[in-house]
């Protein structure tokens, strides 16, 4: 017998409410099964469990609980057969994966197509259910794939309240004022600023600047880009992280976890990408193992996890796994960025809008497309001398952007 | 397609990527990607959708032609 517990989905999160079971008690569930969908800062979020065996002794819905409280019950194959004993709460070792540590063994398949079974709500549109105590599950969303966008909330507004049913696996007298998936920009907020506040009282950092010469990434990008629908065009971005990515896997000492007084490296790069919300608020999810993926499937998960991370759908191992976090300002943002390190990591990378720049070339000035890469670093895993040997890492991975 | 089946598809597709961004708000002549807040993901998704609406392929050399609805407008309508 095992416990399913309140994940930790990031240093930020101290409690989150199960909205959904996607289970029911007896039911058989595999590792890497979506099981509940569990309510945080970050919006709704699909948690997987790294069980096998039997579930059972399901938390009821709608239940604000602190991470590592016990949400069920696995009983594995091996005791599958024994008579069900009552749930011992308290002295059961964990057998449940730390949720601070990469799950590097787990079947991340990263490539799964987002799940279509569940709601799509635009973050405004939730924030406002949330505020007219409307559950979105009630709504007919117009957007894409059935999204419930912010002119649906407000349509339904004018409606009776009292015609919209309730969602089929909410028990409505528990939680009439909680619609699922509420997501909460205020909340959101004031956890991004209690890591960050936690990252600048605890975390050494040090800075380093350089400026790279994208040039032939540029062209080669272009090169790619022009014999292809626009489905299948990749964008910048795709390449820098690439390039940081194969950097970070031979510099070990800046992707990883700083626990208990010691870091931890972890071997497989899980890049933390991070994504803007509509509305604000930001979210890193992690792209597993970046480093061996290549460009059009790095592109596919992306799109996919902006599509998510905006709409609704990320899972619970994106958000508990990265190993360091990169943040791309695209084509609109500033000329460079300094990050500040999300916690219990020790390094953000970040990557300001390509420009073009006069640049020397040969003894000659030349117009070239150039971009600003920063790297904030944990100065009790490392030092700037290391931390300029993974800067020029990248600057030469992008030299030569068809070993990407 | 006509001014009028562009405009909607415009919108259809925009209301995927952005759906809290309301296309009437924005003026003709006036930058999409900053008037709706729209980053290098966003505008290739908008262009993929207004290339397979369309059945026109878009080269990303004509990205600036449709930075604006009056560009998506002429360059549609060719």
């Amino acid at each position: 017998m095992a416990d399913f517990t309140m994940p930790a989905l990031g240093a930020d999160m101290e409690t989150g409410t199960v909205v959904e079971w996607k289970v029911r008690p007896g039911d058989h569930v595999r590792s890497g099964d979506v099981i509940a969908v569990v309510e945080t800062h970050k919006g709704a979020i699909d948690v997987e469990c790294f069980l096998d065996g039997t579930i059972d002794d399901l938390v009821p819905l709608g239940q604000e609980l602190p991470v590592d409280a016990v949400l069920a019950s696995v009983r594995g194959p091996e005791s599958a057969a024994a008579p069900a004993a009552p749930a011992p709460t308290t002295s059961v070792p964990p057998a449940a994966l730390p949720s601070h540590l990469p799950v590097a063994e787990a079947p991340t398949a990263p490539m799964h197509p987002p799940t279509s079974h569940r709601r799509k709500v635009s973050p405004a549109a939730r924030h406002h259910t949330q505020a007219l105590g409307i559950d979105p599950d009630t709504l007919s969303g117009t957007g894409v794939e059935g999204a419930v966008t912010l002119a649906d909330v407000a349509r339904s507004a004018h409606a009776a309240p009292t015609a919209a049913p309730a969602g089929p696996s909410i028990t409505p007298a528990n939680t009439p004022t909680r619609p699922r998936g509420g997501f909460d920009p205020d909340q959101m907020r004031r956890a991004i600023a209690a890591a960050m506040g936690r990252s600048k009282r605890e975390i050494p950092h040090y800075y380093l600047r350089s400026t790279i010469s994208f040039a032939a990434a540029q062209s080669w990008l272009s090169a790619w880009n022009r014999t292809r629908e626009p489905a299948e065009r990749l964008l910048p971005a795709v390449l820098l992280l690439k390039a940081a990515a194969k950097a970070l896997a031979q510099f070990p000492q800046f992707n990883g976890l700083y626990v208990d007084g010691q870091f931890q490296p972890a071997p497989p790069v899980h890049l933390g990408w991070a994504i803007a919300l509509r509305g604000g608020g930001l979210v890193a999810p992690a792209i597993h193992h970046a480093q061996n993926l290549p460009l059009p499937a790095l592109m596919d998960a992306l799109r996919d996890l902006v599509q998510r991370a905006r709409a609704g759908g990320l899972r619970s191992s994106e958000l508990s796994d990265p190993t360091v976090t990169v943040t791309s300002l695209g084509d609109r943002g500033a000329d460079e960025v300094l990050g500040v390190i999300y916690p219990p990591q020790v390094a953000i990378l970040g990557f300001g809008r390509i420009v073009e720049r006069p640049w020397v070339v040969q003894g000659q000035v030349l117009p070239q497309a150039v971009v600003s890469v920063s790297l904030a670093a944990d100065h009790r895993v490392s030092d700037g001398h290391l931390g300029g040997q993974l800067l020029a890492a990248i600057d030469s991975a992008l030299q030569s952007p068809d070993t990407l | 397609m006509n001014a009028t089946e562009i405009h909607a598809l415009a919108a259809e597709v925009l209301a995927g990527i952005a759906p809290e961004a309301d296309l009437s708000t924005v003026r003709e002549q006036e930058d999409l990607r900053e008037a709706l807040d729209l980053d290098s993901m966003d505008f290739l998704n908008f262009v993929t959708g207004l290339s397979q609406g369309s059945g026109m392929p878009i080269p990303e050399a004509d990205y600036p032609e449709i930075y604006t609805l009056a560009g998506i407008l002429r360059y549609l309508a060719r």
